[in-house]
Formats: C-alpha cells, sequence, structure tokens
C-alpha cells in the first residue's frame, strides 16, 4: 500500500481542516468559561470525579449508552433510537475504525488530521494487503451503509414525523436547517467520493458495487477532485454550523454526562452547568409530545424545547419569560428527555429573577412554638433531634446569601428514621401536617383521623387550626428565600413537637419536606405510605369490594417522589386497580398544579380534561388520587366521583 | 347644619376618601397587566380560605377594593404574608388567577422598596 498522491496532500482537505479546527478552539474556549462559572464546590466535585474509578466507570458506561447507542430512546421509541444509534455509533464506529486501517497500513500518516478520513483517495491500494484489509473495508462499507439508513429515516422524519412514531416534532430554525443538510450530505457524498475511486482506493461491497455500476459510464481520466471537495466542504460546514445548531449536542452530551455523575446541579438558568444542558438539548422534541399544554391552544409553543432553545439563543426576554412561567412543573417532559435535562429546574431558576430586589417576608405571625397546639404538653423535646444543632443553619442555606446563586438544594437527601424503632414505627409518636390545600378538602384530613384512630396512633395534627405554607408554592415560583423563611417556621414546630414520624398528606408538602427540610431522624411519610404500612403490619383493616378504582398519579409524588407502588397496593387492598392509559412516569398532571403562574383557569381545564381521559380509559367506577389539589381539580370536572386514597380507605375501614 | 342630611349615617371626616389625593398611576399599570382585577365581584372567597388569614389581616378582597382607591401602603403591608400558596386561586368564583395578580401587585407596588416594610408580625 502505497501514497497515490505525491505527498499525500490535496487543497480539498482545507474545508474540513478549518471546521476541525474551529469547533475545538470553540469546544475549549466553551468548555473554560462554563467551568469557571460554576461555584468553586462544584469545581472541586468536578476533579474529585475525575480520579474516582467508580464515577470513572460511570462515566464510561453512560456515554456508551447514552450518547452512541442511545439506549434510552430506543425504550421509549425503538424507530427513533435506532436513528439515532445508527448515526451516532455509525459514524463513531467509521471514525474509529478508519483510525485503525490508517494506523495498520500507513502508520506514519496519522498524524495528519484528515488522512484517515479521506484515505481512500490518497493511497492505491495493492493486492498484497491481504485479508486484513477486505475485513476494514467491509467493516466500513458497513457501518457507512448503517449511518445511511439513519440518515434515510431522518429525512423522511422531517417531512412525516409519524413514521417514526411521533406527534409532532420540533420547528427547525434556519440555523438547523444548514446544519442538517450539510448533515444530511455528508455521508452519500462520502459514498460516492469512494466509489468513485474505488478503482484505486479499494472499497467494500457498498463503495465497489457503485464503482462497477458507473466505470462503464466514465472516461479513464475523469476528474473525480469535485466530489471530494464537496465531501470535504460538507463536513466543514458542518462543524462551521455547529455550535450555532442543535448539532451542538454531540460533543457536549458526553461532557453532560461527566458533569451530572460528578454531582454538579445548575444553580441559575444561564450559565456555568445549564449551558451544558442546554448544548445537549438535540431539539429530539419527545419533550413536546409529553406535555400536557399542549391540549391547550397554541399551548406546544410552550413546550421545554422552546424554552431551552430561548435561553440558547437569547430568543427574547419576554417570550422566555411567558414560557417559563406557563409551565406547570408537572416534570413530563424531564421524565421522557432521552437526555435527562431538567428543564423544570432551569425554569425555576429562570424564574427567579422576578424576586431580585424584591424585600424578604418573614412570616413572623406563626404561632410560637411553645404555644403551638402540636407541641404542647410536649417538655422532653424531641428524641430524633439530638444531634441536629447545624439544623437552623442548614435550612437557611437554601436560600443563601442575597448576590449568591439562591439554590435550593435539588437532590434528595436521605432522612433516615430513627433507628431504634425501624420495625415498629406505628408504635411512636406521629405528628400529621395537612398542608393549606387539605384545608379546602377536608375529607381527606378527617379521613385520616379515622384511620390514626382505628390503629390506636398517638399522633398530634400540626394544622388543625390551619398552619403555615410548606414553602414549596414558593419555590416552584422561583422564591426561596421566602420559602427557607417558612421552611425554618415549621421545622421549630415539628421539632418542638416529640413526634418520630411526620405524615403528610399533600405531595406537594412531601417533596419539600423530603428534600428541603433538614428534620434529623424524624420519619417523613406520605399517607399513602404510612396508610399502607398499616394494612400491612394488620394494624388496619379493610374491606375489598368489586370496585374498580383508576388510579391517579400525582406530579409531585410519582415523578417528584418516586411513590408509584404503596398507593397501588392500597387500591388493590380495597378495590380493583384500574390502570391509566398514562399512568405512572407518563401519568398527566390534574391541571391544577401551583408550578404555573400564568395559566388560566379554562387553560388549566384543557389539561384537566386530559387527564380524566386517559383515567377513564379502564372505565372505572370512582377515580381515586393522592393529592389534595388533584382531587379538588377533578371535582370540579370529573362525571365520575373522585376521592383521596384516604377516603377510600376509612370508608373501607373494619375496625 | 343641614338636619335633612344628618339623619345618623353622615361620613366622618377621618374615614373619608379623598380620590382626588389618590395616585391612580400604579393602579392603571395594574389593570393593564392584570385586565382580571376588574372581574373581582368582592365576594370575599379568597379572604375566607387565605392561608395566612388565619394569623394576619391579609385579605385579598380588601386589597383589591382599597388598591382601586389608591390605599398602596396598607396593601403592600398585607401582602407580606401571603404565601403564595394558591388556595385563593382555586376558590375564585370569577376564575380569577389570583396568584399572578398578587405577584403583579408586588412588582408594581413593591419594587423598588426603598425601605422594606419590616411590620409584618401582625
Ligand atoms: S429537552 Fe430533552 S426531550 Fe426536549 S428536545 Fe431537548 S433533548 Fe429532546
Ligand atoms: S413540566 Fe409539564 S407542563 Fe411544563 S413543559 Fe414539562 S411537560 Fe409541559
Ligand atoms: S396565595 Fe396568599 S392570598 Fe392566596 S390563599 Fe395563599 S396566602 Fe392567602
Ligand atoms: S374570590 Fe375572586 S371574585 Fe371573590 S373577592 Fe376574591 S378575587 Fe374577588
Amino acid at each position: 500500500m502505497e501514497d497515490r498522491i505525491p505527498g499525500g496532500y490535496d487543497n480539498f482537505v482545507i474545508p474540513f481542516l478549518a471546521g476541525m479546527a474551529f469547533i475545538l478552539a470553540y469546544c475549549i474556549a466553551k468548555l473554560i468559561g462554563i467551568i469557571m462559572h460554576m461555584p468553586s464546590d462544584d469545581r472541586k466535585k468536578l476533579l474529585l470525579s475525575l480520579v474516582n474509578p467508580r464515577i470513572i466507570a460511570k462515566n464510561i458506561a453512560d456515554i456508551f449508552s447514552d450518547c452512541l447507542l442511545h439506549v434510552k430512546i430506543f425504550r421509549k421509541n425503538p424507530k427513533l433510537g435506532y436513528m439515532h444509534m445508527s448515526i451516532a455509533f455509525g459514524w463513531f464506529m467509521l471514525i474509529v475504525i478508519g483510525h485503525m486501517e490508517v494506523a495498520e497500513f500507513m502508520p506514519e500518516k496519522l498524524h495528519t488530521f484528515y488522512y484517515p478520513i479521506f484515505f481512500n483517495y490518497f493511497v492505491l491500494k495493492t493486492a498484497d494487503s491481504g485479508t486484513a484489509l477486505a475485513v476494514y473495508e467491509f467493516l466500513m462499507d458497513f457501518f457507512l451503509l448503517m449511518v445511511l439508513s439513519g440518515v434515510g429515516i431522518a429525512v423522511f422524519k422531517r417531512f412525516r414525523s409519524s413514521i417514526v412514531g411521533m406527534k409532532r416534532t420540533t420547528r427547525p430554525l434556519t440555523r438547523d436547517r444548514i446544519a442538517m443538510y450539510a448533515l444530511w450530505a455528508i455521508f452519500p457524498l462520502r459514498l460516492i467520493a469512494e466509489a468513485s475511486v474505488a478503482g484505486t482506493g479499494g472499497g467494500g461491497f457498498l463503495a465497489m458495487s457503485i464503482y462497477k455500476a458507473i466505470s462503464p459510464l466514465m472516461p479513464e481520466s475523469a476528474n473525480v477532485l469535485p466530489i471530494w471537495w464537496a465531501y470535504s466542504i460538507s463536513l466543514g460546514i458542518f462543524f462551521f454550523m455547529l455550535p450555532y445548531s442543535r448539532y451542538m449536542h454531540i460533543p457536549t452530551e458526553a461532557v453532560l454526562i461527566m458533569f451530572r455523575n460528578a454531582g454538579i446541579r445548575a444553580t441559575n438558568a444561564e450559565t456555568g452547568f445549564s449551558l451544558l444542558e442546554q448544548y445537549s438539548c438535540s431539539t429530539c422534541g419527545m419533550c413536546i409530545d409529553a406535555c400536557p399544554m399542549t391540549n391547550i391552544a397554541e399551548g406546544e409553543k410552550n413546550a421545554s424545547v422552546y424554552f431551552i432553545r430561548n435561553l440558547r439563543y437569547g430568543g427574547g426576554k419576554s417570550s422566555t419569560k411567558s414560557i417559563a412561567n406557563a409551565c406547570l412543573m408537572c416534570n413530563k417532559c424531564v421524565a421522557a428527555c432521552p437526555v435527562g435535562i431538567n428543564s423544570c429546574e432551569l425554569k425555576r431558576r429562570y424564574r427567579s429573577a422576578d424576586y431580585d430586589g424584591m424585600p424578604a417576608r418573614q412570616y413572623g405571625f406563626v404561632p410560637s412554638m411553645e404555644t403551638h397546639p402540636a407541641t404542647i404538653g410536649n417538655t422532653a423535646g424531641n428524641p430524633c433531634m439530638e444531634d441536629h444543632g447545624n439544623r437552623i443553619s442548614a435550612s437557611y442555606a437554601i436560600a443563601g446569601t442575597k448576590g449568591q446563586s439562591r439554590g435550593v438544594d435539588s437532590k434528595p437527601h436521605k432522612t433516615a428514621s430513627c433507628k431504634q424503632n425501624e420495625d415498629n414505627v406505628y408504635n411512636k409518636k406521629a405528628i400529621y401536617f395537612s398542608g393549606c390545600m387539605t384545608q379546602l378538602t377536608p375529607s381527606v384530613s378527617r379521613s385520616m383521623e379515622r384511620i390514626f384512630k382505628a390503629a390506636g396512633i398517638d399522633y398530634s395534627y400540626m394544622d388543625r387550626d390551619g398552619g403555615l405554607c410548606c414553602g414549596r408554592p414558593l419555590m416552584l415560583a422561583g422564591n426561596d428565600r421566602d420559602a427557607a423563611s417558612l421552611i425554618e417556621k415549621n421545622t421549630g414546630i415539628i421539632e418542638t413537637s416529640g413526634a418520630e414520624i411526620l405524615v403528610l398528606s399533600c405531595p406537594i408538602c412531601y417533596k419539600v419536606f423530603k428534600e428541603n427540610y433538614r428534620l434529623g431522624n424524624i420519619r417523613i411519610m406520605h399517607h399513602t405510605e404510612y396508610i399502607n404500612g398499616l394494612i400491612e403490619s394488620g394494624r388496619i383493616k379493610i374491606r375489598r369490594t368489586d370496585e374498580k378504582l383508576a388510579y391517579h398519579d400525582p406530579c409531585e409524588l410519582g415523578r417528584g417522589c418516586g411513590i408509584y407502588d404503596e398507593p397501588r397496593k392500597i387500591i388493590s387492598a380495597a378495590g380493583h386497580l384500574a390502570e391509566a392509559s398514562e399512568n405512572r412516569e407518563s401519568s398527566i398532571c390534574c391541571g391544577g398544579s401551583l408550578g404555573s403562574i400564568t395559566l388560566t383557569y379554562d387553560q388549566r381545564s384543557k389539561v384537566t380534561q386530559a387527564a380524566l381521559e386517559s383515567l377513564a380509559c379502564g372505565s372505572p367506577d370512582r377515580i381515586v388520587t393522592a393529592c389534595p389539589l388533584c382531587l379538588k381539580t377533578f371535582g370540579t370536572y370529573s362525571a365520575l366521583p373522585v376521592e383521596d386514597i384516604a377516603f377510600t380507605v376509612a370508608r373501607s375501614l373494619e375496625n | 347644619m343641614t338636619p335633612d342630611i344628618n339623619f345618623g349615617f353622615g361620613l366622618s371626616k377621618s374615614s373619608r376618601i379623598n380620590l382626588d389625593n389618590a395616585d391612580n398611576e400604579k393602579f392603571r399599570e395594574l389593570a393593564a397587566r392584570e385586565p382580571d382585577i376588574l372581574k373581582c365581584m368582592a365576594c370575599g372567597s379568597c379572604a375566607a380560605s387565605c392561608s395566612a388569614g388565619n394569623f394576619t389581616e391579609l385579605n385579598l378582597r380588601k386589597i383589591i377594593l382599597m388598591l382601586t382607591r389608591g390605599a398602596e401602603k396598607e396593601t403592600v403591608r398585607q401582602l407580606e404574608s401571603c404565601m403564595f400558596c394558591g388556595k385563593c386561586i382555586l376558590v375564585c368564583p370569577r376564575g380569577i388567577n389570583t396568584r399572578h395578580l398578587i405577584k403583579s401587585i408586588r412588582e408594581i407596588y413593591c419594587r423598588p422598596c426603598a425601605e422594606p416594610e419590616t411590620g409584618n408580625g401582625i
């Protein structure tokens, strides 16, 4: 094997080289910028992760399965998964095998960036290369065919998104189109270019057969250079367009995975880690079909993909803000996103800008801890809170000080139960916090009281006469600072109550208590967990009827806290469970969510209707939910009776 | 002295509102941003269900009435205890997005607040 072209160089490689140099420089500069904008703690985490063997192994596994094989998309949508996998994995293999081929046959050329890319043009393949060459040629053509099949689906998908099972696909921007056409052109051009020189450069089954078909038509002296120029130019255009188009996700996603595995999360909507999330969005559009706002006229334009796109390209403050404020924060798009972009957190951070310069609230009106009904008669303090001297500072850390990143820790931190009573949590004193919303749906709290009594639980009812809000609605609106003040007040009351288990009826409260309160060893339970435990341990007995009960997964309980099974167990103990057509991670928001700041009453009702339709799928006798807000919202529109799971249990009690 | 109007329902000087003194500039801005405020029928459902209203004077119905009359200081003070819990939204029979209304009121009347209101230990 030898150089066919003296010097092994031709000017046509320039567009490719220029594009390559540009994108490399751009990525390095951006990465430095992102790291500089991260809080120093995060920089430390990143450094540590790079020497931690466990995280390194996870990085490699995740990058392989998410960036190359696209396993997550496969699971949700095999056709779309194949499209992504064939392009990404096929291209990756072309690069790898191309380099191996050069390393094997022309190792002295490996240092020139372009040589492996345009290998077939530059070499004269002689017969003495043997079977190794044939294997390389076969593999190269095999993976090229794989990429081409993916590109074929992509082209088709542009015109008919239904071919990959998507109802809606993203509206591409002009810049995306330019990059997209360049991408579509790269591989067919590569095939034709390689086929044109297959007489000298060799080729596998694909290039060779095309060569055989076209060579009788081509004069011996035909100039094949224009086609190689075209191939190189399409590569160059693609690289130059990368930073300005959706395809930036290709180099970014692997970096995002590494940062995420290091434990780094967004601390604001616009710089640092969030930039990585923005660049990693491939605008695949899976979040559009997921979003319940698509049931609202023109609601589709509020999908997360457009929020991220606006953030990235600066799509106008008012429109970015209106998208951020409309979102129900139901997290369905986050669950659907194959890249795992937490767009809801970005929106929450974006919303927080509205509170800059606003006076901080103190909520000084709460009844003092000593006189609060839940704490009366308890002077011994709380056995679960003993070593928790840093509690107040921890809850203050939520808001941070002014000017710093106002971050609520978005990672759930484990709240261990009191060790000594792991087995018999139900013998311990409980404190029940019903939450604001439950006060509008008293059937829930009354049912809970009946259940507590039937099970013989020693409990106090923290907000029987009204109480403070848990803080989550403020946080959803982006106002972490005021929320921190509520969190501190509530923590004080619970701490003084002497209870060891906190039972909550509202998933909105449950989420914030689990994630943002520091309650020491007090065990935090949603009433579905608590009641399920009571049933399983035999503390209460319930009658089973033949009724068909559809269960609605509330957003904050299911996607928010991962509780799917306990409520289903309870329902199966009280009747027959009828699943909704979209359930568990795909459950549709009831429409009442406090996450949305701007959706109107009528717009919300469209979401409610969609959720009710999904619930009616298994023709149930009743709809059961586990959230007072869902209950209230469904109650307004549902033709079927709607009840809270606590009510279902209370009305079936046998003891 | 005009005995014919002095039948026990006269206005005392201190509680009379002088509409000419009220600066309606901000209210016009608010109404432009929140046209729904004009739909309020003062039913009081919001105030009756308000979480903070249990402990403080916060009363959204009253706030809306007061703002139309230019009494903004008291309004801003009352809103300091709103926890954004959203109960009022769920009960308003006129379908007013009360939370957004409250947010806008604070944005228009509170910022830039030279001295943050601190008297909220009502
Ligand atoms: S946010 Fe996720 S699901 Fe939505 S377009 Fe981007 S990558 Fe796809
Ligand atoms: S959180 Fe829910 S409402 Fe908001 S964009 Fe995502 S899917 Fe749509
Ligand atoms: S959002 Fe504010 S005004 Fe409305 S009920 Fe809650 S505390 Fe009261
Ligand atoms: S509930 Fe609605 S209509 Fe009634 S007073 Fe309050 S804002 Fe006005």
